[in-house]
């Protein structure tokens, strides 16, 4: 896998923008993982030495980042939050729902790469407690049967 | 040229030293600390009022009055981030306020009339409960961990008086990294305070630790597997509060800091001289931590001297002595050999060395007379050295310590590159580029112990470092201009700036527009400096980078009347100042004596003559003296060659003075006894009853060593009747550890040498800072105990830093003007050789260090690739250096042109490099030149 002249081209737009082109580093890890769904170690060196920054420097941002993914993922990225107001309301029976309609635990991709399953950290959506987010879509107020609804209308297997 | 010199801009100490021996603490150093000078405040911490420092925080404030309060990620040397949350005070409104609040003490700034509560109810259940948090995924498993009964952990843990977990969830796990040959990985025991990557990236410029992930799974390491590449990474194992970074020499050989046995001790890796606390356990060497030095080395080591013990107990030890006919001596029989060759001889030369003490030396040159003393070092750094002695003796010129270096507003670096040659210098240079932040950080009133704030304020600015050096550096990333050329035109250029200071040096003719345009920058950069400072040494050994110095220092002292000028000249050895300042012979001289039949015995004292000069020429000495002594602690090709080797004790067993390149005169101690039949090497050469004799002689007998029996108490010096003990309260198995030889209990040895102990009874507190073996306090059980040793928080030692300074006070009232030197002459197809230097490899003893010699590389000619490609020559290929020595082509980019770079010192590598050789490449089937 290596960075396509695109990509490098899109990479090097961002970090034009700023005195440091470090400062692009989330910029330059979403161009990419857009076109190729994941950062893998030889893009992160790759866009690294493009920022004139150190591999483990780029590293210590992809991996902070949820959204910014270090090993390969589905077609669509199921986060559910697990943080205290979704987690008090049954964030966990989603899990536990989630993981047996599609036969995967947290962190697992299903067999045909459609689904991975991850937590992820308060939304900004208590009020709408339990909350997930598929692909980059958000859905609110997530019970087991509305999962239903939800990953049939997104064509669940 | 300027008049009488009355300052310089650090302000050194000018106490008067008294004569140690006698007892007491030597001088007291007046504080230099960052900053405008602060004026008193008062707070008041649970009802009672205490005096403050303005411009503190309140953590610093609290430790400074000798206060406990616990904290994991706030440093001395590093500042305040606030990412523990473990210093929680409560702090009141006002004088009416009942509740109060919590608010983090290293982030709060003291006030005038302040009230907090440190003791408050309110206040000690916050901080239990933060480290109660803290441990949530802690492993308990401090007894088969190494940081265990010195972990600033344990100690906060017990400080804040949580003892009972009531976490019952699962602990989330880590894979650990091999790190390379230094340091051990546990993560699992991490608090995440991000003290290892401050340290690291912040301080050091280490690129490759980081922190990786959020909340409760952050994980501190490398990318990937691997050695961490930076030269200071082995104070991770110290900075880090926990048991995740560990030493991993000291793994092998394991023992509780309660069962060392340790002394004060002084570096011999390098000339700085950094303070260190060498730890032995059943007669062998277990490990090297930082012995805090206020003007030294602060709380931080570099990799060579942390892990470059080795040696002491390596396989190349001399336990013995023997004689190259019978094979192994017993003492007797040797003492009595070495006497009846002395006896036999007809004349001595004495070869001293830069790496033994000055009484060694001296014992020594008493033995065999002053006119038979030679230094024992390539003539080249001889002859820089001198030079260096001479500028140093006669000109303006301020030879600073490192915390003073810290404070440099402008550098300029000559001919060195001081990561390799003088390790902690360099770390010292890193900070000083930092002063702009903090200036920056002064217009904004922030203080300077606000870290993130300061760095966020400060962004890439830097106050500017020059670099003119043959090849690149480990401190490039930082300078403002680097400049790669020859020692000749490094030299040249220096004189330039001299001339661009002060018209009346001498002009420079035909420097390239280049040269001419950044000699005037850094010329303008020093003349506006507050704070400048030259930074050279014998790194490059160019007599002429050494002349160039001292014209700048004499130009800028012009152009400042009243002001000497910052030098620090990198020396390569332990105590290369010290034998410089003897006025040794020149190894020449030893040649020629032997040579002409004037002497025919030789009497080589702690010194490989084969890294010093060519083989040929020590082949030659050798054989044409008759009898041939050698005394060392290490077998080496000397020595194999020898007719008599007696062994000698290492630095961990002996004990005696060293003058660091800032001039500085320390007293090191033993932390064992020789091991085998070794002894200290003063006490095979001379009738000296104890240390204090022989010292008190030297002081007596050369003046510029008589302050030196003041660097530290004498062996007379008692605390209320009593010894010091080297071994701590809690010392095991003292009368078990040898019951597998002998059931009773060995009687303790005695030390009339000093005033230390082998032993664990003898006077547990106010100890002088130069005879105080190892750091520790009521609930202070790790290193962070320094705190309770200092006279404030990150400051001096109470009572003084040690040692004494010997030279450099900036008194020289003036030189001539030096002349510039001469354009080299090209010399068409070949090359001029230059020695580069490695902190690991280029150092002989810590060579013995497996783990440094892992990080060594491996004997190289570097080339700059146009050179490379001009001659012909591809990386790897193999060309001829030396007759018969075949090293493989480096390409280097970088390195100046028709340079080829040596590495210095490496011990496969027995070709001593001198400036100015010159070297036509012969490729394998070349015809021979
Ligand atoms: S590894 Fe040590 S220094 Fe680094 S964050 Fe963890 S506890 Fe702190
Ligand atoms: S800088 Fe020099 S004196 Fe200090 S620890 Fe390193 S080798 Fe030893
Ligand atoms: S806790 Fe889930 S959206 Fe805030
Ligand atoms: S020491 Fe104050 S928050 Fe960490």
């Amino acid at each position: 896998m290596t960075l396509t002249s695109d990509e490098i081209q899109a990479i090097l737009r961002e970090a034009r923008h700023f005195p440091h082109p470090s400062a692009a580093a989330i910029e330059a890890l979403n161009v990419v993982q857009r076109s190729h769904g994941w950062i893998s170690d030889e893009l992160l060196q790759e866009i690294a030495e493009l920022l004139g920054m150190s591999p483990a420097e780029l590293d210590s941002i992809a991996t902070f980042y949820n959204l910014i993914y270090r090993r390969p993922v589905g077609r669509r990225v199921i986060h559910y939050c697990n943080s205290v107001s979704c987690w008090m309301l049954g964030a966990e029976d989603n899990r536990r729902h989630l993981s047996e309609k599609l036969g995967i635990a947290v962190g697992e991709t299903t067999g045909n790469g459609e689904y991975t399953l991850l937590p992820i950290v308060c939304l900004g959506a208590c009020d709408k407690a339990p909350v997930l987010m598929i692909g980059d879509e958000t859905h609110f107020n997530v019970d087991p049967a509305r999962l239903d609804d939800i990953l049939g209308e997104t064509g669940a297997p | 040229m300027p008049d009488k010199i009355v300052g310089n801009d650090f302000g050194p100490p000018k106490a008067g030293p008294k004569d140690g021996l006698q007892g007491g603490s030597p001088h007291k150093i007046v504080g230099n600390g960052f900053g405008p000078p602060k004026a008193g405040l008062h707070i008041e911490i649970d009802g009672k009022s205490h005096p403050v420092k303005a411009g503190e925080n309140l953590l610093q404030a609290i430790l400074s009055l000798g206060l406990d309060l616990p904290y994991f990620c706030w440093h001395p040397a590093m500042g305040s981030v606030g990412a523990c949350r473990q210093c929680g005070v409560i702090q009141f409104k006002d004088a009416n306020d009942a509740q109060g609040r919590v608010v983090m003490a290293c982030m709060t700034p003291v006030a005038e009339g302040m009230r907090i509560s440190l003791q408050g109810p309110d206040a000690k259940a916050f901080r239990a409960g933060i480290l109660e948090l803290l441990m949530t995924n802690h492993p308990h498993d401090c007894p088969v961990c190494e940081e265990g009964g010195e972990c600033h952990l344990q100690d906060m843990t017990v400080m804040t008086g949580h003892t009972v977990r009531q976490y019952r969830g699962l602990k989330r796990t880590h894979r650990n990294q091999d790190l390379g040959p230094f340091i051990n990985h546990e993560m699992n025991r991490c608090i995440a305070c991000y003290r290892c990557v401050r340290y690291y990236q912040d301080y050091c410029g280490g690129d490759d630790l980081q922190v990786f992930a959020s909340h409760n799974h952050v994980y501190f390491g490398r990318q990937e597997d691997g050695v961490l590449e930076n030269e200071f990474s082995g104070n991770l194992v110290e900075v880090c509060p926990t048991g995740v970074f560990t030493d991993k020499t000291f793994s092998r050989h394991y023992s509780r800091k309660w069962d060392l046995q340790t002394a004060p001790s002084v570096c011999v890796h390098c000339g700085i001289g950094c303070n260190t606390s060498p730890g032995e356990r059943y007669g062998s060497l277990r490990r090297i931590v930082n012995r805090y030095h206020g003007e030294i080395n602060g709380y931080f080591l570099c990799d060579r001297g942390r892990f470059g013990y080795g040696f002491v107990n390596g396989p190349a030890r001399l336990y013995q002595a023997r004689s190259a006919e019978t094979g192994p001596l017993d003492v007797s029989t040797a003492e009595n050999r070495l006497r009846a060759m002395l006896e036999d001889a007809k004349g001595i030369v004495g070869i001293g060395s830069p790496r033994a003490s000055l009484e060694a030396n001296f014992a020594l040159r008493e033995r065999v007379g002053a006119e038979r003393f030679h230094a024992g070092i390539g003539d080249a750094e001889h002859g820089c050295l001198r030079t260096l002695l001479d500028l140093v003796r006669n000109l303006p010129l301020h030879l600073v310590s490192l915390r003073e270096a810290e404070r440099a507003d402008a550098v300029l670096i000559l001919g060195e590159d001081p990561t390799q040659t003088a390790p902690r210098l360099a770390l010292a240079l890193r900070q000083a580029v930092r002063n702009r932040a903090l200036a920056i950080a002064d217009e904004l009133g922030i203080p300077h112990w606000q870290d993130a704030a300061v760095r966020e304020a400060a962004q890439a600015e830097k106050s500017p470092l020059f670099i003119a050096s043959p090849a690149p550096t480990r401190l490039d990333d930082i300078a403002a201009r680097t400049c790669r050329a020859s020692p000749r035109t490094i030299a040249r250029l220096g004189f330039a700036v001299a001339h661009g200071i002060c018209p009346e040096a001498p002009a420079v003719m035909g420097l390239t527009p280049e040269h001419e345009a950044l000699a005037a920058e850094i010329a303008q950069a020093l003349t506006s400096a507050e704070r400048p400072l030259i930074v050279a040494g014998t790194g490059c050994l160019s007599e002429d980078v050494l002349r160039a110095v001292g014209q700048i220092a004499a130009a800028l002292a012009a152009a400042r009347p009243g002001r000497a000028t910052a030098v620090h000249f990198a020396v390569p050895e332990c105590n290369s100042l010290g034998l410089a300042l003897m006025d040794a012979q020149s190894l020449a001289h030893a040649a020629h004596t032997i040579e002409s039949g004037e002497a025919d015995t030789l009497l080589i004292l702690e010194n490989d003559l084969y890294r010093r000069a060519d083989r040929t020429t020590v082949d030659a000495l050798l054989t044409r003296a008759r009898q041939v002594i050698v005394i060392d602690h290490t077998l080496h090709a000397t020595a194999e060659r020898a007719h008599l080797v007696l062994p000698a004790a290492s630095f961990a067993e002996t004990e005696g003075t060293l003058v660091s390149s800032e001039g500085r005169a320390q007293r090191f101690f033993a932390a064992m006894q020789p091991a085998g039949d070794s002894r200290d090497g003063w006490r095979w050469l001379g009738p000296w009853p104890c240390l204090d004799d022989l010292t008190r002689a030297l002081a007596d007998s050369l003046p510029v060593f008589q302050q030196i029996t003041a660097c530290a108490p004498g062996a007379a010096f008692r605390i209320a009747g009593q010894k010091i003990p080297r071994q701590p309260h809690r010392y095991s198995g003292r009368t078990a550890m040898l019951a597998d030889i002998r059931i009773h209990e060995p009687k303790q040895p005695e030390d009339t040498d000093s005033a230390l102990a082998f032993s664990m009874e003898g006077a547990a507190n106010d100890h002088p800072p130069a005879l105080n073996p190892f750091v520790w306090a009521p609930g202070w059980n790790s290193n962070q105990a320094v705190g309770k040793f200092q006279d404030e928080a990150g400051g001096h030692l109470s009572g003084g830093d040690p040692g004494i300074r010997l030279i450099g006070d900036g008194a020289g009232t003036g030189l001539p003007w030096s002349v510039p030197p001469e354009t080299e002459a090209s010399i068409a197809d070949a090359l001029r050789l230059v020695p580069l230097h490695h902190i690991f490899g280029s150092d002989e003893t810590s060579m013995h260090s497996s783990a440094v010699a892992e990080r060594a590389p491996h004997p190289y000619v570097a080339l700059n690739p146009e050179d490379a490609a001009r001659l012909g020559l591809a990386e790897g290929e193999e060309v001829e250096l030396a007759p018969d020595v075949w090293l493989p082509v480096k390409c280097l980019p970088g390195l100046a042109a028709g340079i080829a770079g040596v590495p210095a010192g490496l011990p496969d590598l027995p070709v001593p490099v001198t400036a100015w050789q010159s070297w036509k490449p012969n490729k394998p089937g070349d015809e021979t030149s």
